[in-house]
């Protein structure tokens, strides 16, 4: 059994008139631990319901999700959760929202200082301590939210495109920055984006999802060393692969869009 | 900065308009000289009896005389105990069924019906009841005092605490918070800005029951003094009164605003 599992989940959301829209069907997934998964999918795809259900945050229609054989049915700190909004606490400095997790546990001060000052230096941001997160750049957040997540010592981190909001430069640094965290915690992570190089670039194993009703729709191990050379013949031929897949679900999204808009230039 | 608007004032006083201050006291000055200049023209045209025409001078001795005569110091006491008292328990009223409100939805369906047709009354209208009610007294003053502070207080409260960003509540929740860690840590922390502004609001508001109770019914306080002072034509009292009242709300409002200032310092600049 793995550590963190997906079995036969499936979520419906009500809509005001018709038939309930399926959102995620028949997605079942097991993580062994230390492993990096990436869930990939077009926009729409319920890659982000999956999260949510791992989280809690939402429960399943049908199924169930299990960390360590637990049964999920609430959010809990054993499944750290980072979102695409850094979801940092405006009202505390970088190092208290780092040491919010334990300080709920009732761990203290000093004790929890010391265990957020690890993280805060683990994720680069060693001097900006008693900052507050409104004097931080969108990048800087986002290390903050990771360091939050990881300070709680959380079974399995979850991620919701958390550099989705940052630019192409900012994103990239982040993504390498990841790759040095994660070699140096070796959390279970499942690691959501639409981004096909994020997911190269990241993972152990990259999970593509279909478009509305969101499925599992290919699953590829990526078993290049890190760092990883996003210009490597391997790398290359592993993205044009998963994009040809992508592509296969364009039509039922954006393709219709983009099909009405250049009708009139095709020959 | 003092020095420099008085360097401003004796070198360069062409250039007054450079200083934000230098304006301000100018733009005083301008009305006390405006104030002065209506004065003399009635003395010399006759539009009203000059007795009933307040000037500057005048109200500074008027100052002096209360003082004097040991009244002023009390009359302060006497408006500060009640609009202080009555704002507080008006204020912690309003947040406790504020804060239950805006988080349990049963009661703010219970709570909300009653509160919203009471809310559009001009509060003064209830006054004559609650003399009714409480007598003459302190009583009477302090509860309604309380009753014209508690609507701000609530209405911004159950906002604050029923907008709290979800995605701040699931972060808490995903790091392991408990319900009453959530409320108190989180849902509190982030409705704090709003909670301020209906303190501020209700404050105003209490300040204006304040007055309005002194003037019908008491035997101290500002408001009392100004409607004494008409009966014996003392307008200078009058005017001096009015004066207090103002330096009072203003100096307790800018001790509410440095209160905000020093506990929501993380916000943002461009959000204050």
């Amino acid at each position: 059994m793995g550590y963190l599992e997906a079995a036969g989940v499936r979520k419906t959301f009500e809509v005001e008139e018709g038939e309930p829209t399926v959102a995620v069907e028949e997605f079942t997934l097991s993580m062994a631990e230390g492993e990096f998964v990436a869930l990939l999918g077009p926009s729409g795809c319920g890659k982000s319901t999956v999260l949510n259900i791992m989280a809690g945050f939402l429960r399943p229609s049908a199924g169930h999700v299990l960390v360590e054989g637990q049964r999920v049915t609430a959010p809990g700190s054993d499944r750290g959760v980072v979102f695409q909004e850094h979801a940092l606490f405006p009202w505390m400095r970088v190092l208290d929202n780092v040491t919010f997790g334990p300080r709920l546990r009732g761990v203290p001060r000093r004790e929890r200082l010391e265990m957020g000052q690890r993280f805060v230096d683990l994720v680069g941001l060693t001097g900006f301590e008693r900052h507050w997160p409104r004097q931080l750049s969108g990048g800087m957040k986002q290390r903050v939210a990771i360091a939050r997540a990881l300070t709680n010592d959380p079974k399995v981190l979850l991620m919701d495109e958390p550099f989705g909001a940052l630019d192409a430069q900012n994103r990239r640094m982040m993504q390498d920055e990841l790759v040095k965290i994660w070699a140096a915690t070796k959390k279970t992570c499942l690691f959501v984006t639409h981004s096909i190089e994020e997911a190269l670039l990241l993972a152990d194993r990259v999970v593509t999802m279909t478009a509305r009703p969101g499925r599992i729709k290919a699953v590829h191990e990526v078993s290049l060393a890190r760092p990883r050379d996003d210009a490597a013949p391997a790398f290359v031929t592993l993205k044009r692969e998963l994009a040809d897949l992508l592509q296969q679900e364009l039509p039922e999204e954006a393709g219709r869009v983009a099909g009405a808009e250049s009708r009139g230039k095709r020959p | 900065m003092a020095t420099d608007t008085m360097v401003m004032v004796s070198h360069r006083a062409g250039r007054l308009g450079r200083s934000p201050w230098a304006r301000r006291a100018l733009s005083l000055i301008g009305v006390l000289a405006v104030w002065q200049l209506i004065v003399w023209a009635n003395e010399a045209v006759g539009f009203m009896n000059p007795a009933l025409l307040p000037t500057p001078a005048g109200v500074v001795r008027g100052a002096s005389e209360q003082v004097a005569e040991g009244i002023l110091y009390l009359d302060v006491l006497y408006s500060l105990y009640r609009v202080v008292l009555g704002f507080l328990l008006g204020a912690a009223v309003a947040v406790v069924l504020g804060c239950s409100a805006g988080s349990v939805r049963l009661i703010e369906d219970f709570l909300d019906p009653p509160l919203e047709m009471l809310r559009p009354i001009p509060p003064l209208a209830w006054l004559p009841l609650f003399i009714f009610w409480f007598g003459i007294g302190e009583p009477s003053k302090i509860y309604f005092t309380a009753f014209v502070a508690f609507f701000p207080v609530y209405v911004n409260t159950i906002e604050g605490v029923k907008f709290t960003d979800p995605l701040l509540r699931r972060a808490a929740l995903s790091l392991g918070a408990t319900s009453g860690q959530m409320f108190r840590l989180v849902t509190l922390q982030a409705a704090l800005p709003q909670i301020i502004t209906g303190l501020r609001l209700g404050f105003g508001m209490a300040f204006l029951a304040l007055v309005a109770t002194e003037l019908i019914a008491s035997n101290a306080g500002l408001g009392y003094r100004i409607m004494e002072s008409r009966n014996y034509f003392k307008v200078d009292w009058m005017v001096f009164g009015a004066l207090m009242i103002g330096l009072i709300g203003f100096t307790i409002g800018s001790l509410i605003r440095a209160g905000e200032a020093r506990l929501l310092r993380w916000r943002p600049r461009d959000e204050k």
